[in-house]
């Protein structure tokens, strides 16, 4: 691309000299992009990773007729997937607005959702009562752990990606202490011959299962469509853009794309940050429940880690970046991860009898963070 | 420091504490633990000397990206992938013993160079962020690992006997026996001291490398690397090539790991394929920080101490959290915990310190400008 020409424009000819030896630090703006040419400023803009991926899928949706796949059934299935993971991606938005970078401490966040679950199973809740409680219990956790986590990632400004993954972990392995330890005692939830610590997969059958997908539930021949939860994640997302358009939203993402900034202009950065984390957290909780939901399964131990770099990965496929991310970023970069992980295996398992997918979606979802990570930003450090 | 000798040694002693926090923290665990889990002095004694063997080399390694300033190297997990595919190309050529083990730590090093200079140049895109970024190559290789030892060896890399290989035609099973070449290091000039088996040439290497790195140190480019590691602009005003310089220590770093590796499996003697290097670069990350190392300050002693306190812990925790809660998984995810925990501790205490140090060059430049509009 003409990353000289962008100097000339932008930047004022006495420092030309100076800037040129600094890579691009930014988005190129409107009028770059208009002098670029529209298809190499689709390319910048949109990113040659997410071009790749998309023409990917792409591909794989022409290839299903060809190779015998039924694509009604794919279809259902991506939008399943879909209404699983996207609060989960959505948890995502409030940290890289504050300017936390990507929230890798999400296993954090899961917990105090897996907490609510089984406690609310534990109290003996069933049916659609068992997820409204879930939520319920899991509200308080998110906001005691979410806030303790915010002041600890207050403290360590510009080291928050890498310190947030092993906060996870560390809660996480603390955790699978306690689902030993703690006592529960729900006879669907323990082992079922010491009577005590919680099994690894516990099922959701009577609880919870699909009680938001089955809410106004559609079936247009073979398609299937979970309204409920797809209803929930919109409200949520709405929730979202519309407090982003608030005093505070505002004010969060001043503090994202230039502390020093929102600073000046009174923002009390350290309380925005905190509040952002506590909202990534309880984003997350209701996520995993979301998930549960239509899983139809709690997974325990080591389980929430899974979830941490799909979940990433996603927002970023969608074209977020490290401090940049918009509703419309999650319902992209969730369609497209879910549709590369359901379509996949199918598609190529039909094609050449190989399945590939895991090591595909390792390769897709670690190169799109890298991709992420190596990119210079504006703002954060 | 020459105000020190004033101090009173009660003052000292409190010092001396916090410094080194982290080990004596894991000196009263194993203090603990150690009665609770109930193993005879000889078999913890055997244990150690066993895996300090084992895990020693491949500890060492991370020293190099510390010296240069770029953190905890995660992904000297790239050095042991390299290793392994050295390993399984070795196995199928059905060379054995200590033949087998240098070829595989001469074929390594291409694999591991490679590796190490890919995740370096990366390391560099990102400045500032480069552990984070290190954490994920590890798995983005990891991906490419796979596709490799699971698809192309067998279907386009010839791999001849099927012993290794999974019964579809391709890829490698996730087991490779490496019998034949099992403790062929340790057992060279190994001596027996009352039933503890010190497996002597493996702690010749150890040594080596640990000459190599005082040695290292002197050199122009042992120095370049600490002036980086202090500096990346002071260093590149004063001449020095600093991406270059970081390349340079993160290769270093995977080959070093690379031939740990190889002494890491000819020891365990099979190579898990697939899992072999998954938690490498976690444990041996948490025992050098045990040891008392922080993210910008690592030393041989570390390595030591470290290796020989979480390895400890790690033996005794299953027999101690059987022996406090009825259940022996207790005690293997409280060692988990703990290894996390450490590198959290670790990562939390640098990040502070280093705002702490900003805040206050902050003030000292506010100070001195004051100090000029005055004058």
């Amino acid at each position: 691309m003409s990353e000289k020409k962008d100097y000339n424009y932008n930047s004022p000819s006495k420092f030309n000299d100076e800037m040129k030896t600094i890579p691009p630090a930014r988005w190129p703006t409107d009028l770059e992009k208009a002098q670029m040419g529209t298809m190499t400023a689709m390319v910048s803009s949109f990113g040659l990773p997410r071009i790749i991926i998309s023409g990917f899928l792409l591909v794989l949706f022409i290839l299903t007729p060809f190779v015998g796949v039924d694509l009604p059934t794919q279809i259902t299935n991506i939008i399943n997937r879909f209404s699983w993971n996207a609060v989960l991606v959505l948890a995502m938005v409030p940290m890289i607005h504050a300017g936390c970078g990507l929230n890798f401490g999400l296993p954090l966040a899961i917990i105090c959702g897996l907490l609510g679950g089984t406690l609310s199973i534990q109290l003996g809740f069933t049916g659609p009562m068992s997820f409204l409680m879930a939520v319920l219990i899991a509200t308080p956790f998110a906001v005691i752990l979410g806030g303790g986590y915010g002041l600890l990632l207050n403290r360590i400004k510009g080291g928050e990606m890498m310190i947030a993954t092993y906060v996870g972990f560390s809660v996480m392995s603390f955790f699978c202490m306690m689902w030993l330890l703690l006592p529960y005692s729900s006879p669907t939830m323990v082992y079922g011959l010491s009577g005590n610590g919680l099994r690894p997969t516990i099922s959701l059958d009577g609880f919870y299962n699909q009680v938001l997908a089955k809410i106004l539930h559609i079936k247009i021949g073979n398609i299937e469509i979970p309204t409920g939860s797809l209803l929930v994640f919109a409200l949520l997302a709405f929730l979202m853009w519309a407090f982003l358009h608030t005093k505070t939203g505002t004010a969060m993402t001043a503090v994202g794309s230039n502390p020093a900034f929102a600073r000046a202009a009174g923002i009390n950065v350290d309380r925005t940050r905190m509040l952002s984390v506590i909202m990534s957290t309880w984003l997350g909780a209701m996520g995993i429940l979301m998930y549960q939901q239509g899983f139809g399964f709690i997974q325990l131990y080591n389980a929430p880690n899974n979830l941490t770099m799909p979940t990433v990965a996603a927002i970023l496929i969608g074209g977020a970046s490290v401090n940049k991310a918009s509703i419309p970023n999650v319902i992209i970069g969730t369609i497209l991860f879910q549709g590369i992980v359901t379509m996949t295996p199918t598609v190529m398992n039909s094609a050449i009898h190989m399945d590939m997918s895991e090591v595909i979606r390792i390769i897709v979802s670690q190169g799109m963070i890298l991709y992420a990570l190596t990119r210079k930003t504006e703002g954060v450090k | 420091m020459n105000g020190k000798k004033n101090i009173p040694a009660g003052k000292r002693l409190l010092e001396l504490v916090r410094n080194n926090a982290v080990p004596i923290m894991f000196i009263i665990i194993c203090a603990i633990f150690i009665p609770m889990a109930g193993f005879s002095p000889s078999y913890l004694l055997n244990e150690i000397v066993t895996r300090m063997g084992r895990n020693l080399f491949l500890v060492l390694c991370l020293l190099f990206p510390i010296m240069a300033g770029m953190g905890l190297n995660f992904a000297m997990t790239l050095g042991a992938m390299g290793a392994e595919i050295a390993v399984i190309l070795v196995a199928d050529w059905q060379i054995w013993g200590i033949p087998g083990v240098v070829l595989a730590m001469i074929l390594s090093i291409p694999f591991s160079a490679l590796l190490g200079f890919i995740c370096g140049t990366l390391q560099n895109m990102a400045k500032g962020r480069e552990m984070i970024t290190s954490y994920i190559i590890n798995f983005f290789i990891n991906g490419w690992y796979q596709l490799i030892v699971l698809y192309v060896m067998g279907a386009v890399i010839p791999i001849i006997h099927a012993s290794i290989m999974l019964p579809r035609g391709y890829g490698i099973r996730n087991t490779v026996s490496l019998l034949n070449m099992r403790q062929c290091l340790d057992d060279l000039l190994a001596i027996r001291v009352a039933g503890v088996k010190i497996p002597v040439f493996t702690f010749l290497l150890v040594g080596l490398l640990c000459l190599f790195i005082v040695w290292f140190r002197r050199t122009k480019l042992g120095q370049d690397m600490r002036a980086v590691g202090q500096d990346m602009e002071v260093a590149k005003a004063a001449g020095i090539n600093v991406d270059r310089t970081r390349i340079i220590s993160v290769v270093m770093s995977t080959v070093c790991a690379g031939f740990g590796m190889v002494i890491y499996l000819q020891n365990i003697g099979n190579l898990p394929t697939y899992t072999g290097h998954a938690q490498i670069g976690m444990f041996c990350i948490a025992a050098l920080l045990v040891g008392g190392a922080s993210v910008e300050k690592a030393g041989i002693g570390n390595a030591f101490l470290g290796v020989i306190l979480f390895h400890m812990m790690f033996i005794v925790a299953p027999g101690a959290g059987a022996f406090i809660t009825g259940d022996s998984m207790v005690g293997e995810y409280f060692r988990v915990f703990l290894s996390y925990g450490v590198i959290t501790l670790a990562l939390i205490m640098y990040e502070a310190k280093k705002r702490m140090a900003k805040s206050k060059a902050g003030q000292e430049l506010a100070a001195a400008q004051v100090k000029k509009e005055d004058a």
